[in-house]
């Protein structure tokens, strides 16, 4: 083996040890030490609030390209008022929790990523632990529960405007009939699809959350560390998620035996 | 004795910071660690308040070994201490009045008039009347400083560290800075450990020196002696004498 490649084993293995103690003290804090809503609150509102453009104008573009692409295929074989079903469908199981969760990795993973690396350069963190405050109590919890929290509303949000702006595709410009359009839709979207993209989005803001604090909270010295930090809590956090994706839609449709 | 650290070692990588440190500090005494730069003061200091786990060797606070603890079970073993870093270290994203109120806070003991008041007599310890709603951005060093010792010393902790407490001030603010610190400890009763490479302030603030020279406790005698002492190590350290080895080649 190669020292590159030792040198990538050693990294990956301790980042992996790293990011279990992350897990088992943010556990441990969840249950045992009572979360100061005040700063959940406030995360949310960051994590949320600040977020529901982007996450907005993603769902809208996929839902419109999502519709035109399906009504192309769909018309050949005079199955125009299915398109819309299919948009549905997709969006509320895979699209909407996966690309929003991916804009969120963009947007506050990296913002995490950074504002704890730079707590940790300027010694910020060393400074909250003298003060007899553990910095998962203060720093990763809120985060977390806050993205727990936010990220299914998120996802709601993409979906419907991404279903909506496929329905005015679909009729003001496709010309699709829109009682069956909308009634295909609601007869073809299963209840186990909204739960299928419910529990997604509360296992991908789990990982974001956890991604972004661990590369925050171990970010190396430096401007360079930060920046560092910054780019692989987004890597790996969207990485870490299409990955999930993949696993969890067979578990979640009883595919994985 | 409030303070006992007993042959502590300390490496990062092949590089041995500390290599066996040995010495005790009693309760209300005003103590200065000096060494060269990079000579590992700050992280001796690191290890009093469990920022670092030793190598080998036993840190304890009240009797209390803490080099074994985990981090929960430190917790409540820093409340002891008080804590003044070198760039102040006060949290960006609190105003003046939240960064020093933070451990009231945090504690929820008190009520919100309470700990205003009790910001406002900390304020008025450092000099720093009316700037409870400034941000940490819009402060001087020294003003952030005088802060970040408002921070520490608002839960009366016991033990009080500083580290490299006039490093990048000018000559007044440093002045100031050393002054502070005495009525600190005059005021508080409390013992304080200074790291410093500021002879200047090391003889102000502190009544016993210690000299840390290639990881070990070199010398440790009262400001008097040191500066009177004739030991060749001693006599360039404080009269910033560079040796051989550390003359710069052109």
């Amino acid at each position: 083996m190669t020292s590159s490649a030792k040198q990538f084993a050693r990294d990956w293995f301790s980042g992996l040890g790293r990011g279990s103690l992350l897990c088992r003290d943010l556990f441990y804090s969840l249950f045992k030490v009572k979360p100061v809503w005040r700063d959940v609150l406030y995360q949310m509102y960051f994590i949320g609030v600040k977020s529901q453009s982007v996450v907005c104008i993603t769902g809208a573009f996929t839902g419109m390209v999502l519709c035109a692409q399906t009504y192309l295929e769909f018309h050949k074989v005079k199955m125009d008022t299915a398109t819309l079903a299919v948009v549905s469908v997709g969006m509320v199981s895979q699209l909407g929790p996966v690309l929003t969760s991916l804009m969120v990795a963009g947007r506050v993973g990296a913002a995490i990523a950074a504002e704890l690396g730079t707590m940790r350069v300027t010694e910020q963190i060393d400074a909250l632990r003298t003060l007899a405050t553990h910095p998962i109590d203060y720093l990763v919890v809120p985060r977390f529960l806050a993205m727990l929290l936010v990220m299914p509303l998120l996802s709601a949000a993409s979906v419907c405007v991404g279903i909506f702006a496929a329905f005015l595709v679909g009729v003001c410009y496709l010309g699709i009939n829109p009682t069956y359009l909308w009634f295909n839709m609601i007869h073809y979207t299963d209840m186990d699809d909204v739960m299928t993209g419910m529990i997604k989005t509360f296992v991908f803001g789990a990982i974001i959350a956890v991604v972004a604090c661990d590369k925050g909270l171990n970010c190396p010295q430096g401007a360079e560390g930060v920046g560092r930090a910054t780019t692989e809590a987004v890597v790996y956090s969207s990485i870490s998620i299409l990955i999930t994706n993949f696993f969890l839609t067979l578990v979640l449709n009883r595919l994985l035996v | 004795m409030i303070l006992e650290v007993r042959d502590v070692k300390k490496s990062f990588g092949s590089l041995a910071v500390l290599r066996g440190v040995t010495f005790s500090v009693e309760k209300g005494e005003a103590l200065t660690i000096i060494g060269v730069s990079g000579g590992g003061k700050s992280v001796l200091l690191k290890h009093l308040v469990g920022l670092l786990t030793p190598d080998t060797g036993e840190v304890l606070v009240g009797g209390v070994n803490i080099a074994g603890l985990d981090e929960r079970q430190l917790l409540p073993i820093r409340r002891q201490f008080g804590m003044l870093f070198q760039g102040a270290a006060l949290f960006d994203s609190l105003n003046v009045e939240d960064n020093i109120a933070f451990v009231l806070n945090r504690e929820r003991r008190f009520a919100r008039e309470e700990i205003a008041r009790r910001v406002e007599e900390v304020l008025d310890v450092v000099g720093l009347k009316g700037i409870q709603k400034k941000w940490p951005g819009e402060l001087s060093g020294g003003m952030r400083k005088r802060v970040g010792l408002a921070r520490a010393i608002i839960y009366r902790p016991e033990i009080l560290l500083y580290d490299e407490p006039t490093t990048g001030l000018d000559p007044i603010a440093a002045d100031a800075i050393d002054h502070l610190i005495i009525r600190v400890v005059q005021i508080l009763k409390v013992t304080s450990i200074a790291v410093t490479h500021d002879m200047r302030s090391a003889r102000r603030i502190g009544q016993r020196i210690l000299l840390l020279h290639q990881g070990r406790i070199y010398a440790d005698q009262t400001p008097e002696d040191l500066f009177k002492s004739s030991d060749p190590v001693i006599y360039r350290f404080v009269n910033g004498i560079a040796g051989p080895q550390e003359q710069f080649e052109l």
